[in-house]
């Protein structure tokens, strides 16, 4: 994945509105936080495959950054977005990583579904 | 001393006061059976290697492609869609380290607890009635940490719990996370593996999945490791604890399924 440029996913958001996209959006802290010095329990959640269709989907933020799109009814919204990518699929992929490289926020869109295992 | 979280707590079972040492040529076949990819070389890397090292058929039947997993390496060079193949990868390598055949079971990463057991434990029964090993290792259902290693857990249990009395192997459990917390609720472990002489291939196997342990091996090599870090590495790279499961122990975990 590259750093986020804002003018590329932009354009990304843009390509993919008024039709039916697959959604992926995830948030985790991981599942071993119990075992760090807070005991925190994790805190994880993800919508896989999920159908939407925005009208507006934009991209906002100095870095990290937050996107939404606006459905019919009701909104999709991810904030701490630091990569992107497009993949070999034609999948949108964004991400936020923390200072080690680990994933702690995903919003991805896709024409295809997601693979499945 | 005592641990404020577990005191009170019940006792799962009674184990020995001194584990008996693994010994691979009194083994006729492993099998590991965990969800994730990697979990076998933490949990078990250097076992698995002593026993291939006695020409013992060991096989590693992983639940999930880990393809769900916040690790994409340092520097990131995965991302959640190409995570699933680069894991497969990495676990071939570091079952080939191990010198362990490796076989899927293709469950989605952090869902394992919301399949059917049942359904689940026959494909797991089915393997181990095919591959007759002399030994499982599964996680300890309830003292696993993660909600995939208990799940799994409970259904290698119930695989074995389903074999035929005389078609069992004997169930070896990975206790994860504080272990002093789970020697007050489990005691001791039974069994203990010296990995003396494997150890240098569990760290191979280790740095094979790269995905997972860079960051890790970044601290490592900086020895920039807080205090938890350097038990966790004494503890990873010392002997291999397992606690011996009775099948028919009917865990904590499992009586408060829903």
């Amino acid at each position: 994945m590259h750093p986020i440029d804002r003018d590329a996913v932009q354009a990304e958001l843009d390509r993919r509105r008024e039709q039916p996209v697959y959604l992926h959006l995830e948030t985790t802290t991981g599942s071993y936080t119990a075992l760090g010095p807070d005991k925190k329990p994790p805190v994880i959640a993800f919508v896989r495959n999920a159908q939407v269709t925005y009208a507006r989907g934009v991209v906002t933020g100095p870095g990290p950054y937050r996107v939404g799109l606006k459905l019919q009814d009701g909104w999709v919204y991810a904030d701490g977005l630091t990569d992107f990518v497009v993949s070999e699929r034609d999948e949108l992929l964004l991400a936020g990583h923390d200072h080690d490289g680990y994933l702690t926020v995903a919003l991805q869109l896709s024409a295809q579904p997601f693979r499945e295992a | 001393m005592a641990n404020p979280t577990t005191a009170g707590a019940p006792v799962e079972t009674t184990h020995a006061a001194t584990p008996a040492p693994f010994v691979p040529a009194a083994e006729r076949g492993l099998l590991v059976v965990l969800p994730h990819p990697d979990d076998e070389t933490f949990s078990s890397g250097g076992t698995m290697a002593r026993c291939a090292d006695a020409g013992v058929p060991v096989t590693y039947l992983c639940g999930t492609y880990g393809d769900m997993g916040r690790r994409m390496g340092r520097p990131a060079f995965a991302n959640r869609e190409s995570l699933r193949d680069i894991r497969e990868r990495e676990l071939a390598d570091a079952c080939a380290v191990l010198g362990a055949e490796v076989r899927m079971l293709g469950l989605r990463d952090k869902c394992v607890e919301f399949e059917d057991p049942i359904e689940v434990a026959e494909r797991v029964r089915a393997v181990i009635e095919e591959l007759d090993p002399s030994t499982v290792v599964g996680f300890y259902p309830g003292y696993a940490v993660h909600a995939d290693h208990d799940a799994l857990g409970l259904i290698v249990q119930l695989a074995v719990r389903a074999l035929p009395a005389g078609r069992r192997p004997r169930l070896l459990a990975v206790a994860v996370g504080d272990q002093e917390a789970n020697r007050a609720t489990l005691g001791e472990p039974d069994v203990l593996s010296d990995i003396a002489h494997t150890v240098d291939r569990k760290i191979a196997a280790l740095r094979a999945h790269r995905s997972q342990t860079e960051a890790m091996f970044v601290k490592w090599d900086e020895d920039a490791e807080d205090e938890q870090g350097k038990a966790f590495r004494d503890r990873l790279l010392g002997g291999e604890r397992f606690y011996l499961l009775d099948p028919h122990h009917v865990t904590g975990y499992e009586r408060n399924r829903p």
